[in-house]
């Protein structure tokens, strides 16, 4: 107990820092989007030094990747970005099947990128919620829960699950979409657009909204691209970097969408960039239903079962080598050596997953590219020389989440 | 350009540090000595060719169970010329250590001092090299294959045995013990359950 007393004490403050005011920011603080702590050394309200630290929420998830077979590992991918599950399904799949080499079916690859697009949508929507409760907008934050609450269902309605989904499967899907799910989701994307103008009505051009993001948390597109941004958060400084467009996978050469950049690469622009992706996603959405092929939603060939109804007794992890996936790579000859890099594009950014493969059924050694990561590595070079009440409004536009940036 | 052209290139201007090239998938990755890395990252960053301007990951990969030491995995990504390469740098077991490319990519900082708090490689140059995803007084590098899944009370990490320590302390004052007086709590779900039946 005494130890614990003292560790706390000994927090090093370097001596040119000593004449500034530490603000010790979170970790329990509920604007910083998870536990995430800001050590803030401010000079009068600006903020002079600003160092992040993470690790509060790691679980050790490269670790257990390195003790799981690949389909084993998949409901872990649900607690990396947990606001889009599904994207990280994708994402996950994706990676281990160009790996193992693994052919998925058209219609399992439009079901595919439809949730992706979906979770695309929950997650921006609520990010916009949070993001504007931050600064001060309460009614979006009502709005927006209203449309994510109807995108839960949906999920429900598909995989049992709202949150925590492992809805694909290696080769394919788990389930076919219902006529259900069809009619709503068709009505979903009828609806949608005009929810957004809703949205826009509320804060657009609002002069308090205007105050708090214009000018604010600049970065310009060298930097971004320097500090390794992805996603919104890169494109709203006007670099056209968008994995479905450079890299594409599922269905995403095969549809016609824009990708919205912004200009100055303040806070405003990252939100003008995000609401124009709501519009996309519900473009590729529409094209996908109007698309979507018959046909199997699994390859036969996937070592990647069905779920058991009956449960099974649990695989200790040494005797991993024994289960039913290694014998089923042995079978059809499907496992490789080597390595590979597989990235997707999730709601906060590139999400890559580097897996380096021995011939066995689980990675030897998988490394996640959260890109919340790398955001959070870049909150200093936003947020020095900011405002002190800006901080949040920062961290708000990057759109991190903690259960990815620690894994 | 292709990725194999890439790696050609490369081989080309730093035939001595390019020990390999493998490729898998479509993928090309160049296995490096460790000596010159910044050199060669600065290099692929500004060559008008390759323009490199985008670490998409850092990570190290343990290979002592290979026979072989450490490694150090770069990928490369051009934004402005759309291609992409893998650098391998090769790191031996009793050396541990790599020059920081933060010089080269901002964006290796936090990278850096994840694969030092995760693996134990040294960043040599790198400004501020602590742990970042573990506690300070954590021991060991879990992601080394000699790292044990599930801790033994030996190796468990230090603070677990005090907040438990803690939490048994804070119980003497809880709630079990003022509840002793009348019934537990384990009786009244009972009676409770049975009210309902």
């Amino acid at each position: 107990m005494a130890a614990l007393e003292q560790r706390s004490m000994e927090i090093p403050i370097p001596a040119q820092e000593k004449e500034l005011f530490a603000l010790k920011m979170g970790p329990q603080h509920p604007a910083t989007h998870g536990v995430l702590r800001l050590d803030l050394f401010l000079d009068g309200e600006t903020i002079a030094i600003c160092k992040p630290d993470v690790g509060y929420l790691h679980r050790g998830f490269e670790k257990i990747a390195e003790n799981k077979s690949y389909a084993q590992f998949l409901p872990i991918t649900d607690r990396l970005d947990y606001i889009g599950a599904m994207a990280n399904n994708v994402g996950y799949c994706h990676a281990v099947e160009t790996l193992l080499n693994i052919e998925v079916p058209e219609r399992a690859n439009y079901i595919r990128t439809i949730v992706a697009e979906m979770s695309r949508i929950s997650g921006h929507l609520l990010w916009l919620a949070t993001h504007a409760l931050d600064i001060g907008a309460m009614t979006v934050f009502l709005y927006c829960f209203r449309e994510r609450e109807i995108l839960l269902d949906l999920f429900e309605e598909l995989c049992g699950a709202r949150l925590t989904t492992s809805y694909t499967r290696l080769g394919g899907v788990r389930q076919d979409v219902s006529a259900l799910f069809m009619d709503n989701l068709t009505k979903f994307t009828d609806d949608f657009p005009t929810k957004i103008a809703d949205y826009e009505t509320l804060i657009d051009t609002n002069r308090i909204w205007l105050k708090r993001t214009q000018n604010i948390g600049v970065i310009s597109g060298k930097q971004a691209v320097q500090l390794g941004f992805t996603g919104p958060t890169l494109r709203g400084s006007g670099v056209d970097y968008d994995v479905r467009k450079h890299r594409p996978y599922c269905v995403y050469d095969r549809l016609d969408f824009q990708v919205p950049l912004g200009r100055k690469g303040d806070i405003y622009d990252r939100y003008l960039c995000r609401m124009e992706e709501f519009r996309q996603s519900v473009a590729i959405i529409k094209q996908c239903l109007e698309q979507l092929p018959p046909g199997p939603i699994v390859n036969d060939d996937a070592p990647d079962l069905i779920m058991p109804i009956t449960p099974q007794r649990k695989v200790a992890a040494d005797s991993i080598g024994s289960s039913g996936i290694i014998q089923l790579m042995e079978d059809r000859n499907i496992y490789m050596e080597g390595d590979v890099y597989v990235s997707t594009e999730a709601p906060k950014g590139e999400l890559g997953f580097y897996f380096v493969s021995d011939g066995e059924g689980r990675p030897y050694r998988m490394h996640i590219r959260s890109p919340s990561f790398i955001h959070i590595g870049g909150i200093p070079a936003i947020c020095e020389g900011e405002m002190v009440a800006d901080v949040i409004a920062c961290i708000g536009s990057l759109d991190v989440v903690l259960g990815e940036c620690d894994r | 350009m292709e990725p194999l052209a890439i790696a050609d290139k490369l081989k080309k201007k730093f035939p001595d540090d390019v020990l390999d090239i493998v490729e898998a998938r479509k993928q090309v990755g160049v296995i490096l000595r460790r000596d010159h890395i910044v050199e060669i990252c600065g290099w692929l960053h500004d060559d008008p060719d390759l323009l490199f301007d985008h670490l998409l990951g850092l990570c190290g990969v343990d290979y002592r169970p290979k026979g072989r030491g450490f490694e150090v995995v770069y990928n490369l990504y051009s934004i402005h010329n759309r291609h992409m390469i893998r650098l391998r740098a090769d790191i031996p077991e009793d050396e541990c250590w790599l020059d920081s490319v933060i010089p080269v990519w901002r964006g290796a900082d936090w990278h850096e001092r994840e694969c030092y708090d995760l693996l134990g490689i040294e960043f040599r140059g790198h400004p501020d090299l602590r742990r970042i995803l573990l506690p300070e007084d954590w021991q060991g590098h879990p992601l080394r294959k000699d790292y044990p899944l599930s801790p033994t009370k030996k190796t468990e990490w230090q603070g677990y045995e005090e907040l438990k320590e803690l939490s048994k302390a804070l119980r003497v004052h809880g709630f079990q013990q003022e509840s002793s007086n009348s019934k537990t709590a384990q009786h009244l779900v009972k009676e409770a359950g049975n009210g309902g039946t």
